[in-house]
């Protein structure tokens, strides 16, 4: 009969009116301020630079091999390198970035510069409360801005950065063992001839060409 | 007490009127009464906007607005201020007079319905002897405001919005006439108030009003309808259709004009709101005697804030209806059962007191009803669609 339907469909509605005062689970709104939803661990937004220890300017991690400079499509990143060399987390000196800025108004979020980065260096973070009254500068994040510890990184991204540690420590301990492969030769060579050998044993596992490339753009810098 | 209660605002007009010198007390008092409503009924629609958003909001199982003071109350006051504070634009092209116009007369014509309302016992503005075909007259040129807002603003979905309108509307105040009709019939007149005083009496402490009549019952429903329709309301909200035409007939307003015309459409609904329930619900009078120690302007607006909610509550629940089928139910199935409605009310009247009418009344109106649903509503079954020039 003809106003059944529309007799019906006022009783939906009347019942969903009436329910929402009832029953907490017709609401799906989640109050955002004060209420959140949880993160899914996967989420991501803008990226950071990770550091190891409690220092963040000696344990970063990233060694300014600019790959993500260049992978990066929209052009985001902007790295300077430095012109002396630090430790790195095997202990090796490593170039480390004297600038390193993300401007996060251009990223795109497409997580490129993690997937090429060979140091584990750059991570996707999970905060997206970064609205600011300065549109230019305050999007603009330098290194000391985008620097977060690796204990943050466990605790945003937590199987990822499981992961991330294992690789490391396996590396890590590759390394350890060639260093002390090295040395033993060393030592033996020492022991057969009896020259002034030099201690170190990291040398030859040093590549050679990244420091010819960095010191002239850093020189033509410091020039200019 | 429940007397001076009733009368508090007559009272009150009264009393400030005394003081001015006898020549200007007539005029003053007028002046009272126009402001009195220009002040009540944005109130009401202040309240209305609000319940409408935060009703339809539960109906759709979200909360509505509820961040602008306690439980979002303040919310109509910061889309007046919004409204007021944006800029109006003019576009380059519209004829830039009538385009201020449109909304101004809206609003004017809209409120001059109020004027033979009886919103209380003595409170009738203007108690005119043709209240009610006053009441249509200025209704119908609400038509006329919206077609200049479509026509001067030079843009085609507001041009198609108008087009829309003005068909729609038109094709729905036969209906709505028709079924007022009815109870003119009943009455003997076309005075609001005496259509209230005629259902303003109670048996057994229930009332007279028309809607508890088979006529009645039948007349308010289609009176419901084309009201409805009559005012842009959804579903039959075409003229506006978000979907198709941007905003209708006001795409091109903004600012405080948009403000006007969103005012206009509200209180439109009330002032029809307000003669369906002087015409069926018994205006100002209470539903019960026991009740009628309660001023009779709270009945009033309680009736109207009613109808109201039934807007909003329709709102939430039905969708649009398509042209051909808004001008198919207003030509083929609301004006048939209008004018069968006359004939009923004829009926009804002629039969005498007692059960018989009752039956006969409602077994023809119901037997009519189903009739038309079946055969005048069915569904066109047309074959598969065939291309003649573009294939």
């Amino acid at each position: 009969m003809l106003g059944e339907g529309i007799l019906k469909g006022l009783g939906e509605t009347a019942r969903n009116f009436a329910g929402s005062f009832v029953s907490a689970e017709r609401l799906t709104t989640v109050q955002y301020p004060e209420e959140r939803a949880p993160v899914i661990e996967d989420t991501r937004d803008f990226p950071f630079l990770v550091y190891d220890g409690s220092d963040w300017e000696a344990g970063l991690r990233c060694v300014a091999c600019q790959i993500c400079e260049k992978e990066c499509p929209p052009k985001c990143i902007y790295i300077v390198k430095s012109t002396d060399k630090k430790p790195d987390y095997v202990g090796k000196p490593q170039i480390y970035p004297t600038r390193f800025d993300i401007d996060i108004s251009v990223c795109m979020s497409c997580q490129i510069c993690v997937e090429v980065c060979p140091f584990e260096a750059i991570k996707m973070d999970t905060q997206f409360e970064l609205s600011t009254t300065d549109r230019f500068g305050g999007l603009l994040y330098d290194r000391k801005e985008l620097a977060r510890s690796n204990e943050y990184y466990h605790s945003i991204h937590p199987t990822e950065a499981a992961e991330v540690d294992a690789r490391l420590a396996e590396e890590k301990a590759k390394s350890d063992a060639k260093a002390k492969a090295a040395a033993a030769a060393a030592a033996a060579k020492a022991a057969g001839t009896v020259a002034a050998a030099t201690p170190s044993a990291a040398k030859p596992v040093t590549p050679a060409s990244p420091p010819s490339t960095t010191v002239d753009p850093a020189e033509g810098e410091t020039k200019g | 007490m429940i007397e001076k209660a009733d009368q508090i605002f007559v009272l009150l007009a009264h009393w400030l009127v005394s003081f001015l010198p006898a020549e200007l007390q007539h005029a003053a008092m007028v002046l009272l009464g126009v402001v009195g409503i220009i002040a009540t009924f944005p109130a009401i629609f202040a309240l209305t906007v609000l319940l409408e958003r935060k009703g339809l909001g539960r109906m759709q199982n979200r909360y509505g607005p509820n961040r602008v003071g306690p439980y979002g109350l303040f919310q109509p006051i910061a889309d007046g201020l919004k409204s007021l504070t944006k800029e109006d634009i003019v576009p380059f092209s519209a004829d830039a007079v009538v385009h201020l116009l449109a909304p101004v007369l809206l609003v004017v014509v809209v409120f001059m319905g109020y004027a033979v309302l009886p919103i209380g016992r003595n409170m009738t503005l203007v108690n005119m002897d043709a209240g009610l075909l006053f009441f249509f007259a200025i209704g119908a040129s609400t038509e006329l405001s919206v077609f200049m807002a479509g026509w001067s603003s030079r843009n085609k979905y507001s041009l198609l919005g108008a087009m829309r309108a003005v068909a729609q509307m038109i094709s729905y105040e036969v209906p709505m006439l028709m079924s007022s009709v009815a109870v003119v019939m009943m009455t003997g007149s076309l005075s609001l108030n005496k259509i209230v005083e005629a259902q303003n009496q109670y048996t057994f402490g229930l009332p007279h009003w028309y809607v508890f009549t088979p006529w009645g019952f039948a007349g308010f429903i289609l009176f419901a309808i084309a009201a409805t329709a009559e005012t842009n309301r959804s579903p039959f909200d075409l003229p506006e259709g978000e979907s198709e035409l941007v905003a209708g007939y006001f795409t091109e307003y903004s600012g405080f004009k948009f403000a006007l015309f969103f005012l206009g459409e509200y209180v439109g609904m009330m002032g029809v709101s307000g003669l369906g329930a002087t015409l069926f619900l018994g205006g100002y009078s209470a539903p019960l005697q026991a009740l009628d120690f309660v001023p009779s302007w709270i009945w009033f607006f309680a009736k109207i804030m009613l109808a109201m909610c039934v807007f909003i509550w329709i709102r939430g629940t039905l969708p649009r209806l398509r042209q051909d089928q808004l001008m198919n139910f207003a030509w083929k199935f609301v004006l048939p059962l209008t004018l069968l409605n006359l004939v009923v009310a004829g009926m009804w009247r002629f039969m005498g007191d007692g059960w018989m009418r009752w039956v006969v009344c409602s077994a023809i109106l119901l037997a009519a009803y189903v009739l038309m649903a079946r055969v005048g509503m069915r569904k066109e079954r047309f074959g598969p669609r065939s291309y003649r020039y573009a294939e």
